[in-house]
């Protein structure tokens, strides 16, 4: 019996999403008296033997022609192989742009009961229950998982990680051979930037900037604070930022640590993408802004105004010139 | 071409949520249903815009759910489906729901078929995925852009902090989201149109429920905004660096 961990990653490097899914499979396995075991798809450069410090035990690597690029089918059937072989009861994926693609191809194959959008490990003292987002961040849903075999995709940002002392063992494992019918022709990614989904703390902006041309405060907070730039809905339609800078409920869902909205009102649909950060920060020249009744910490001003001060701050505590 | 448009019915994006029965069910008192977002606006329409570019010959809509559902699928008809079916059962478990759509494609031999994303009340981006399984088809999640060309398809789909291009045969299964298809509504003359498309009702398959609601909860309150005056900055900084320990 094991807990098995879908270890995402992207040019050989493991992302940020899957130690916390890494974290979160060890805490099941040691909650239900299990073992955590890990699967990774493709060649990788980080050193897997060091992933064994957020818990792991044993990872299995499942490499060779086929397995060079992302293939939802690909990966699902060498995923099954492995759980198959190390009697997986649990599997954890990060409910991540991946998760999201493998997670139901495995359930439906293994008939193994999928909750996404996981937010807490599993309460098991009456079956298997775990919660998750609903109603894009407006509430929680407890769903039992009523099959021997379960799926748990975490979100992202949900679950923080832990590092302990521990290396893990690593094995290659030998999938069948395996042929991508999805060709991938070409990659565009803004490369040293934080991708929105994976950031800590992201800075957005909307209509209250008032053009394209004013976004250089925006940037240059993001990037004193290592943070991702995001945008309103009207600022990616308007063209002012690109669409996928944009957050909301018909945008991309994010659960930063962080969340400084400059000139947004908040409007219902925006708040549905980000009401899951853990902290909300909102300057708007407008007191009556909905967006300051979901918020931690507010400033009533121009953001002309605010932005250099703030920016001027950030840097003071920083200690850059 | 035949594409097969997955429809699913959700509460208005301001509808307020609330919960009854002991917090077991969602609270439809007052509710204002709509197809949900990312079925309509990026699915359905750029279904229509292919069928409009010559590159599609039809459009079925599928949807699982009661006779309340109809009015969404009359709506999705309006706006340029040709014939729908409604698979008469209702059910919260994505499995079950994916077998039913899976069993309705299998019968009418789709090349494309095409889910939103994820619907916005129970958030799973489940069912193209499982489709995807239950019909042994590739399957490209999270897909911006979408061009057919013969037998071939390429499709732009979000990665981590960008996108990615790929090409693949049909047939295939695709979520769809931002960036597919412009938003329309429907016109009178689709509308009068919807009214006399076919709409077939079909009872469900048997298949297997594989989770079940317990319970909702709605997340607590936040303790109310901390205003900082706009003339002292730094004690905003101050406050997320020591109180917030955010920064």
């Amino acid at each position: 019996m094991s807990v098995l961990i879908f270890i995402d990653q992207v040019d050989g490097h493991v992302k940020k999403a899957s130690l916390e899914a890494l974290t979160f499979g060890a805490d099941v396995a040691a909650q239900t008296g299990t073992t955590a075991e890990a699967v990774i798809i493709g060649t990788v450069n980080d050193d897997l033997v060091d992933l064994g410090k957020y818990g792991v035990k044993k990872i299995h690597q499942v490499s060779g022609n086929g397995f060079n690029q992302f293939d939802s089918q690909v990966y699902v059937n060498a995923i099954a192989q492995v759980a198959t072989a190390t009697g997986a009861t649990v599997l954890v994926f990060s409910n991540n742009v991946n998760g999201k693609a493998l997670a139901p191809r495995l359930s439906a194959k293994l008939k193994a009961g999928l909750v996404s959008g996981a937010v807490a490990l599993p309460e098991t003292s009456n079956g298997f229950i775990v919660k998750k987002n609903v109603f894009s961040g407006k509430a929680f849903a407890n769903i039992a998982v009523n099959t021997a075999v379960k799926i748990i995709a975490l979100s992202p940002n949900a679950y923080k990680t832990t590092a302990i002392d521990g290396k893990a063992e690593v094995v290659s494992f030998q999938a069948e051979a395996a042929t991508p019918k999805v060709k991938i022709v070409s990659v565009n990614k803004a490369s040293g930037e934080v991708p929105l989904t994976e950031a800590e703390i992201v800075v957005s902006a909307g209509r209250g900037l008032k053009g394209p041309e004013n976004w250089g405060v925006v940037e240059e907070l993001a990037k004193l604070l290592h943070a991702a730039t995001a945008c309103s809905r009207p600022v990616a339609d308007a063209h002012w930022r690109p669409h996928n800078e944009h957050v909301g409920q018909t945008g991309i869902a994010i659960a930063p640590n962080l969340y400084i909205a400059i000139g947004i009102s908040g409007a219902i649909q925006h708040l549905a993408g980000v009401n899951r950060s853990k902290v909300i920060v909102v300057i708007n020249k407008d007191p009556e802004a909905p967006f300051f009744k979901a918020a931690d910490y507010g400033i009533v001003g121009d953001a002309f105004e605010v932005m250099p001060k703030f920016i001027a701050a950030v840097k003071k505590l920083k200690g850059v010139a | 071409m035949k594409i097969l448009v997955c429809i699913s019915k959700t509460p208005d994006t301001t509808a307020k949520i609330a919960f009854t029965d002991n917090n077991t069910k969602f609270d439809t008192n007052g509710v204002q249903w709509i197809i949900n977002p990312y079925d309509e606006w990026y699915a359905l329409v750029r279904a229509i815009e292919l069928k409009e570019a010559d590159a599609a010959t039809s459009i079925h809509l599928v949807t699982v759910g009661g006779a309340d559902a109809e009015p969404i699928i009359r709506k999705a008809l309006a706006l340029g489906g040709d014939e729908a079916i409604r698979v008469n059962a209702d059910s919260h478990d994505s499995f079950f729901i994916a077998s039913q759509i899976a069993a309705i494609a299998k019968d009418g031999n789709y090349d494309l078929v095409l889910a939103g994303k994820e619907t916005i009340d129970y958030n799973g981006s489940s069912i193209g995925g499982m489709v995807a399984e239950l019909l042994d088809l590739p399957f490209i999640s999270l897909a911006t852009k979408l061009d057919v060309a013969g037998a071939q398809a390429t499709i732009v789909r979000e990665i981590e902090g960008g996108e990615e291009t790929c090409e693949a045969a049909l047939p295939l299964v695709i979520s769809c989201q931002k960036g597919m298809a412009e938003a329309r509504i429907p016109n009178m003359r689709g509308i009068m149109a919807a009214r006399t498309k076919p709409l077939k009702v079909v009872e469900p398959v048997a298949a297997e429920s594989l989770t079940s609601v317990a319970g909702f909860a709605l997340p607590p309150a936040k303790a109310g905004v901390k205003l900082v005056d706009p003339e002292n900055v730094d004690e905003l900084v101050r406050l997320l660096h020591e109180e917030a320990k955010a920064i």
